[in-house]
């Protein structure tokens, strides 16, 4: 947040948030080679060690998001993780917070559609007493009325900070609330602000009681320890807590219809100054949909869109020169439906008819002429190292297994990803491409400027 | 899209990592020609990581011509020798190498990583880079237009209007009081021979710092030293500026902007690295705003839900030392939470911390240093950090008692020096109720000209 120079706090935000998102590409291989056990009580346990430097990472994934929510109570899924640090029956609210703080560990929690998480970065010698503590606020959550009060005040300013002071992020919201006719996935994580404000203490308990259990949740190690330790520290700790009925949150969500009109969005802001265009289709996960094509739909991306060298970027960027920005967007992971996008911010002066004109006819040439080998190789290669660079962050495992277990089809998601890349070919890239792209099934999207009047 | 993807997710709260001590093998390495490293060598992955810098950044752009240093930051992977742009990004992009460069307010950055089988592309890729840039007409002209679109992004954020507005100030005839990010107007007038007079004067090997993380050994590391380094020039040639104080103390600024949320900037001069008082002023912000359990998060959000986040940190910059801080809140509650924010600052001032609180947040930054080091890049920024602060290379090993015998009676002393709750400069851009602004908002570019 601190604006000028000291970015560490933001930049850490955006590193973790990015390694979220980022492990549904996940660029690792099956190299982290992670042990797994189950407790008696159903709590999935991934233990990755590494020795490098004497400090864990401790996370708890819940298989639980915003998308489980009951109708009309958006956001109590994030809501009831900002009250997961309000206390329990034994500990005062923010204890468990000054504890982590007085052992210089690091900490914090987030939300997203298909899982909420809680970390800890600590020394080793810490991890038992972690462990103690994300059990008990799994089991003995305690709220106080004026907790919750002040709670719901600091995620209406989160939602003002995120939301409501930036007309981008207002769009974004009403882009993806079009993208969805049924799945949960159009309700935004942090809740609509008129249904964010009549959360209520008892909805937070509903939900906390109805989702967090042991087997409905995988507890992830990352770091200096061993598997053995952390399943005799996991047994004492969470392995006492009793396992429970867990609904089936899949058949809950209900299904996406087929899109059969394209669907186009515009908004125009005075507080807008640089207008954006982009486009999505609805598409396949690990999870949902013809999982054999997400790799194809990873690599496309990377070939069409990923960094400077990618089509998208040459050709609107760099060779035509009426775009500032171009690019393309997927990931997998998640159960629900997919989105893979392409997007384009114009230069001063580019009408944007032409830019999308100019977005469209690479699309056009992707569907007609397919990818070449040679992009396919060089791709993959790309790609599979980003698997090694992974590899050097001793914590970032947490994260990968964490997400593939809580959002996806687990272990192997991470594991064998390298391999899965490595099998894409142009023909399967060629039918992914026209399976996924198609005119009557996309979300157009248009941000630009008003003149104050 | 990256920014829709980047809503998905949201954190409870945000973290900071504050440096602490610990044993890091560090060598000091010397190549032949006399470029100095700090190195840490780790052979677990096949990877490197470079990391330096420069003397010089934002703060030597000329009058009318801020944003200087940034454009040339975005274009000296976009040409370099022999390759165009466009072999320049496909060379980076086929052996995965990343190389990026960063104008910050007083010094240049660079880091680049890549794998081992790798490593003399990536090596001669930045050496090409740092001394043989072309500036080609096209992607000065792309980069241009980027950062023109990023600054239309930009400066229609209130954080932003906020940040520029406060410095602008604080700094009215300084450098610092310029943004480095420029305006529509300044970026526009930067020439290819101002940027070439950036990089002749910058690039040099005085106050060049470097470090070097991952699989190397010092032989090869001494080698790639002179490679990249060893031609540069010795002598800096541009003036540094000068050493400021801040001015406009205890004014209240207020921008007026249609939104929902006011962002609150504030800050006042603060204390410097190298002053011996820096160990007790860091315990002290780690209990005003080291995250949760610090007093600015647990009266101003946790008791009365006010902001989402509040944070204050200290800002040593090489011509004034800072302490800054800023938060947001719904436009009603401006007023009540920058009294809150001021009894905070007042009451630190008057009784210091409680004997516990500098014990907790002593173990807190001895304890946290390890954090620091679970990848390469963490490492890498330890390393730089230490360096630019002058710092000698056995610090870490008596960082421990340097805070460890900071004495309550330290702490105090220190606390009334620092903070000032009457000279803290205020900016609110929103619709605040309640603010009584003490000053008309200050003619800064890229800050809208209206009082309060």
């Amino acid at each position: 947040m601190p604006i000028r120079t000291s970015r560490r706090s933001a930049l850490f935000a955006a590193v973790v948030a990015i390694g979220l998102v980022w492990a549904t590409s996940p660029s690792t291989a099956g190299i982290f080679e992670p042990e797994t056990f189950t407790l008696d009580n159903g709590l999935q346990v991934v233990v990755v060690p590494n020795h490098r430097v004497p400090v864990v990472s401790h996370m708890v994934w819940y298989k639980v998001g915003s998308a489980d929510e009951p109708f009309g109570q958006s956001g109590i899924a994030h809501f009831l993780e900002h009250l997961m640090f309000k206390g329990t029956k034994t500990r005062a609210p923010g204890e468990f917070s000054r504890i982590i703080n007085q052992v210089g560990g690091s900490e914090n929690a987030f939300t997203s559609y298909d899982y909420t998480g809680y970390y800890q970065n600590v020394a080793k010698d810490q991890l038992g007493r972690m462990m103690a503590l994300e059990a008990d606020r799994m089991a003995n959550l305690k709220l106080l009325p004026q907790d919750v009060e002040s709670e719901r005040e600091v995620i209406l300013e989160e939602r003002r900070t995120r939301t409501d002071n930036d007309p981008s992020a207002q769009f974004g919201e009403q882009v993806i609330a079009a993208t969805y006719l049924a799945y949960p996935y159009r309700i935004p994580v942090i809740g609509w602000e008129n249904e964010m404000r009549r959360l209520s203490h008892d909805d937070a308990i509903a939900f906390y009681r109805t989702w967090y259990a042991p087997n409905n949740a995988v507890l992830v190690v990352a770091g200096d320890v061993t598997a053995a330790e952390v399943r005799s520290m996991a047994e004492a700790t969470y392995g006492v807590i009793p396992a429970r009925d867990i609904p089936d949150r899949v058949a809950m969500r209900g299904q996406e219809p087929p899109q059969r009109a394209a669907r186009r969005l515009e908004m125009s802001s005075p507080r807008v100054d640089q207008p954006s265009w982009a486009r999505r289709w609805l598409a396949p996960g690990v999870v949902w949909g013809d999982t054999t094509l997400a790799s194809p739909l990873e690599v496309m991306a990377e070939i069409l869109g990923g960094g400077t060298t990618s089509r998208l970027y040459r050709s609107l960027v760099v060779e035509k020169g009426l775009a500032v920005a171009a690019g393309a967007g997927y990931s997998p992971d998640g159960l629900g439906p997919q989105t893979f996008s392409v997007y384009a911010s114009p230069r001063d002066g580019t009408d944007l008819a032409a830019l999308e004109a100019a977005v469209e006819a690479e699309v056009a040439r992707l569907l007609r002429d397919g990818v070449t080998d040679d992009e396919v190789a060089s791709a993959i290669v790309r790609m599979k190292r980003r698997a090694i660079f992974a590899r050097d962050d001793m914590l970032a495992p947490a994260r990968l297994f964490g997400q593939a277990v809580a959002a996806g089809s687990g272990i192997a998601d991470v594991e064998e990803w390298p391999e899965r890349i490595a099998a894409v070919t142009a023909s399967r890239i060629a039918e992914a491409a026209k399976t996924v792209l198609v005119p009557e099934q996309s979300v157009t999207s248009i941000l630009r400027p008003k003149p104050a009047s | 899209m990256r920014r829709t993807l980047a809503l998905i997710i949201l954190f409870f709260g945000v973290s900071a990592w504050p440096v602490t001590a610990s044993a890091l093998d560090i060598q000091e390495v010397t190549s032949t020609s006399g470029v100095k490293a700090w190195l840490v060598e780790d052979h677990s992955n096949p990877i490197l990581t470079l990391s330096f810098s420069f003397a010089g950044g934002q703060s030597s752009d000329p009058v009318g011509k801020e944003g200087r240093a940034r454009l040339v930051s975005g274009l000296l992977d976009e040409g370099a020798g022999e390759r165009d742009s466009t072999a320049f990004q496909q060379a980076l992009s086929d052996d995965s190498i990343s190389l990026r460069f960063s104008a910050r307010i007083d010094r240049f950055s660079g880091d680049l990583t890549t794998l081992t089988e790798t490593r003399d592309t990536a090596v001669e890729l930045l050496r090409l880079a740092l001394t043989a840039p072309r500036f080609d007409a096209e992607p000065v002209e792309r980069i241009r237009a980027q950062v023109m679109a990023s600054l239309r992004n930009d400066l229609q954020r209130p954080r932003t209007i906020a940040s520029r507005a406060w410095w602008g100030a604080s700094f009215a005839n300084h450098p610092y009081g310029r943004s480095g990010d420029g305006t529509l107007d300044s970026v526009s007038a930067v020439t290819d021979d101002d940027m070439r007079e950036f990089v002749n004067t910058t690039f040099v090997r005085q106050g060049l710092i470097v470090s070097a993380v991952g699989d190397i050994d010092a032989a090869t590391l001494s080698a790639l030293l002179d490679q990249v380094f060893g031609a540069l020039p010795t002598f800096k040639g541009a003036a540094a500026a000068p050493d400021v104080a801040p001015t406009a103390a205890g004014q209240t600024f207020v921008v007026q902007d249609n939104v929902p949320q006011s962002v609150v900037v504030f800050g006042h001069a603060g204390i410097a690295r190298e002053d011996p008082d820096w160990y007790a002023a860091s315990l002290l912000n780690q209990i005003m705003a080291g995250g949760f359990g610090s007093r600015l998060t647990e009266e101003i959000r946790e008791k009365r839900g006010l902001v989402y986040g509040v944070y204050a940190y200290l800002l040593p910059l090489d011509h004034a030392p800072l302490i800054m801080g800023g938060l947001a809140t719904q436009n009603a509650r401006v007023a009540e939470s920058i009294d809150l924010v001021r009894q905070e600052w007042k009451r630190m001032a008057e009784g210091g911390p409680t004997e516990r609180e500098l014990a907790d947040a002593k173990t807190y930054l001895l304890g946290s240093f390890p954090l620091r080091l679970v990848d390469s890049d963490g490492t890498a920024s330890v390393l730089m950090g230490l360096q630019e602060g002058d710092l000698p290379i056995d610090y870490l090993a008596r960082r421990d008692a340097l805070y460890g015998s900071v004495t309550l009676d330290d702490m105090k002393r220190v606390a009334r020096r620092l903070y000032r709750p009457d000279q803290l400069t205020v900016v609110v851009v929103g619709k605040p109720e309640g603010v009584t602004a003490t000053a008309p908002v200050p003619s800064v570019p890229g800050v809208p000209a209206q009082g309060g």
